[in-house]
């Protein structure tokens, strides 16, 4: 083992060496690292002290947590760009081809360049975060509690690895520096988003949720390595035409895809769509998880945001309770052409959320109805009334198409987002995405199309009827 | 030793390598000669283990590319067409980050980096940033790399471009002696003069398929015919011509000189001069007309067989 990884330790070595003498690297590291973290806590200082001024304690008092998150994370937010200039920066210079045709190993090489574009940032994170400690401790006398500080710095190390990795599989699909920049939005977007989400959390103080963010980036870190390791190999490398848009490829790639050449709707249902679901298999299993646990996430926040038991008098449902339901979006009470368009528009967006996200915010998307419907369940326990009840007054009618809907719709999105972190032996990532955006085409054309269709002619036209009937009112 | 077999590389749709054979043995050169998007890297990054070939077979130093991929990437040194080398390192370093790769223990890397800087004339510049270095220096530097674990078989893509005349001589010293040495060399290069001084075999490459390959002698016969003299006359010729006798073709002919093929020139040179004396011309001069590899090869590329000694 320690002999496979020499080889590798002698292309970080050099790669550290290149980085520390490029000051295109090393300025902006010594900035984030030593000057940036004394800036943040020269405004720590103001901010808490002008909060403090007008009475808001708890807001300045999770500030500091929240700076120390972002003290740690922006050094590390250059090893994209480092894994960037390592990667396809020597592809496109040529640098690589000697490497290339040494004995070194295609993991080896992957190895090495990983922990050269890991190591300095990572360095100068930690660094950053004890500048930062020492001038809060030394303002504010404020210290972290043991756990913070390993999640932050845990939290710091996974989401290096998250974008390093990442990087390495944009680097795989092209051949100059100004092409992956480009596409670099796949993995800078994605973390927005994540950042900001651990924004909220450190508002919100609630740090155990920290663990599950370390955990999920664990995993989408094994997945992109593991992808990383597959995408970069010599056949990859140098093996293809890249950086070439052919949008007369993509369109023939996406139509074959779709059609699977079929010529008849039913031929195209039994030997296009059903293969298309079959592989789909374990994205909808995930997803029927995903939606229970929507429920279950939904029926716990109900203890905590309980409903006036007087909303819930189910048996007497009066047309306010069905608009309050409606205004939520709980279910609609408009046309069916209405309802229709609004759960389409809802699955596309789901779609563009879960196409930045390796699918993740498009599933969270969809979880919602299903959360609102635990929510309820759970409320309507709590008023001693049966959950099963109103689960069959007011879900089950439409949501006998709806949920398989959203079941499908999610499974696709999942994988297509999830193409990103598959290896695609073989297949350019593009091409393995086209076909991943056809079988997605495939589920909603096919199903979920015609199932949200027949989900709004009865959410309009039968529901209210069941519920009423149901409920006795 | 470099054998090649029926080896093919497809790309999608398209064929980039089309059934190319041949066979370098130890101490040979061979030239791939072609226009760019020949085939020529495509082949080269078969035989060096990165691409593996669609079909076919090759085999580098006794090891095969697909199955003893990490053996043949030891038994070989690449020259790239681009010479890749870290404008950050100075050329010690450069070279002492390859030797550890090859994994060169650190006496004979060091003897070894000392030797091959001297030879090239880079000592002196062995601590200086290789970004400062001119492109003939990098091409010098690049070429040490290649040679620095000493390997058997050698692929040089276009060895001497950007040197000066000087550099370039040296470099094509240290090729013929790496000959000399038992080695297999393939050298890819568009320099065709180059390519004959060198090579002891060409391989015309078009359109991914050997298009003509044999010695330089065995190609100018195959594709220019056989070897043309011109004999310079002290006086005009006068229509009609001297009838020339047979195993002799005139090709062309001014007042003072004509020209004519012949396959076997060591007979029919002293016949056709007996001819023309009897006729009563004085001949001043008897010599072979040049051909150059460069006639050779546009009449390849621009030819619609294959042809192979």
């Amino acid at each position: 083992m320690l002999e496979n990884l020499r080889p590798a330790w002698i292309v970080t070595r050099r790669e550290l060496k290149d980085q520390f003498r490029d000051w295109r690297i090393i300025i902006p590291l010594v900035l984030l690292a030593l000057v940036f973290p004394g800036l943040v806590d020269f405004a720590a200082g103001q901010l808490v002290d002008f909060i403090k001024g007008y009475g808001a304690n708890i807001f300045a008092d999770r500030l500091i947590p929240f700076m120390l998150m972002v003290v740690g994370f922006f050094p590390v937010s250059i090893s994209l760009a480092i894994a960037l200039e390592s990667f396809v920066g020597e592809k496109e210079r040529g640098s690589i081809e000697p490497l290339l045709t040494s004995p070194l190993t295609d993991v080896q090489i992957y190895v090495g360049k990983l922990a050269a574009a890991l190591a300095p940032p990572l360095l100068a994170s930690t660094l950053a975060v004890i500048v930062y400690l020492v001038g809060i401790n030394f303002q504010l006398d404020w210290r972290p509690p043991g756990i913070l500080l390993v999640q932050i710095l845990l939290l710091t190390l996974v989401q290096g690895i998250v974008m390093v990795s990442g990087a390495v599989i944009i680097s795989s699909q092209t051949t100059s520096v100004k092409a992956a920049n480009l596409l670099a939005a796949f993995v800078i977007i994605p973390m927005a988003f994540l950042i900001q989400g651990e924004a909220v959390v450190m508002f919100w103080a609630r740090y155990s949720v920290l663990w599950w963010i370390i955990a999920g980036q664990v995993v989408i870190a094994a997945l992109l390595i593991r992808s990383g390791i597959s995408y970069f190999n010599r056949e990859e490398l140098l093996g293809r035409e890249l950086d070439s848009l052919n949008f007369r490829w993509g369109w023939r790639v996406f139509v074959e895809a779709f059609s699977g050449g079929e010529k008849t709707p039913l031929a195209w249902y039994r030997r296009v769509v059903a293969p298309a679901v079959q592989r789909m298999r374990a994205p909808i299993l995930a997803m029927c998880l995903a939606l229970a646990m929507g429920i279950w996430a939904g029926a716990g926040e109900a203890s905590e945001f309980a409903l006036p038991t007087e909303v819930l008098n189910l048996n007497n449902l009066d047309q306010g309770f069905i608009n309050g339901l409606d205004a939520i979006r709980f279910f609609s009470v408009s046309g069916v052409g209405t309802v229709w368009i609004h759960n389409l528009r809802a699955i596309l967006l789901a779609t563009l959320a879960g196409f930045f996200s390796f699918g993740v915010l498009g599933v969270l998307v969809l979880m919602m109805p299903l959360m609102l419907v635990g929510y309820f369940m759970a409320n309507t326990a709590a008023a001693g009334l049966s959950p099963l009840v109103f689960l069959g007054a007011l879900v089950a009618p439409h949501g006998l198409f709806e949920i398989p809907a959203i079941v499908l719709a999610g499974a696709a999105i999942m994988h297509l987002g999830g193409t990103l972190l598959a290896p695609s032996h073989g297949r350019s990532i593009g091409e393995a995405w086209l076909r991943s955006f056809a079988d997605w085409a495939k589920i909603v054309v096919g199903l979920v199309v015609p199932l949200l269709l027949a989900a709004a002619f009865v959410e309009v036209l039968l529901t209210p009827r069941v519920a009423v009937w149901l409920l006795g009112g | 030793m470099i054998v090649a077999e029926n080896l093919s590389k497809r790309f999608g749709d398209f064929l980039a390598v089309d059934r190319i054979d041949f066979q370098v043995s130890a101490g040979e050169v061979l030239a791939l000669l072609g226009p760019n998007g020949a085939g020529k890297t495509t082949t080269i990054r078969m035989l060096t283990a990165i691409l593996r070939p669609t079909t076919g077979k090759a085999r580098l130093a006794g090891y095969d590319v697909v199955e003893q991929a990490d053996q043949v990437r030891a038994s070989v040194g690449v020259l790239n067409e681009q010479h890749g080398l870290y404008g950050r390192m100075s050329a010690h370093e450069y070279l002492d980050f390859f030797g550890q790769i090859y994994r060169l223990d650190i006496e004979r890397r060091q003897q070894r980096i000392r030797g091959l800087l001297e030879s090239f004339g880079l000592y002196e510049h062995r601590h200086r940033r290789i970004g400062q270095f001119s492109k003939g220096m990098r091409q010098k530097l690049a070429l040490a790399r290649t040679l620095l674990h000493e390997p058997p078989v050698l692929i040089l893509d276009e060895p001497t471009s950007a040197m000066d005349p000087e550099s370039a001589s040296l470099v094509r010293r240290s090729i013929r002696s790496l000959r000399s040495a038992e080695r297999s060399i393939i050298i890819c290069t568009h320099n065709l003069a180059e390519a004959e001084d060198l090579a002891d075999q060409i391989a015309i490459v078009r359109g991914g398929r050997i298009i003509a390959k044999g010695t330089p002698s065995e190609l100018k016969l195959a594709l220019l015919g056989p070897a043309e003299f011109e004999i310079t006359l002290d006086e005009e010729l006068q229509e009609p011509l001297p009838a020339l006798p047979k195993g002799a073709r005139l090709t062309s002919y001014s007042p003072h000189w004509l020209r004519y093929q012949t396959a076997d020139p060591a007979r029919i040179n002293s016949v056709v001069i007996q001819a023309l004396l009897a006729q009563g011309l004085r001949v001043i001069t008897l010599r072979e007309v040049p051909r150059s590899l460069e006639q050779v090869y546009f009449q390849a590329v621009s030819s619609q067989h294959e042809l192979e000694m």
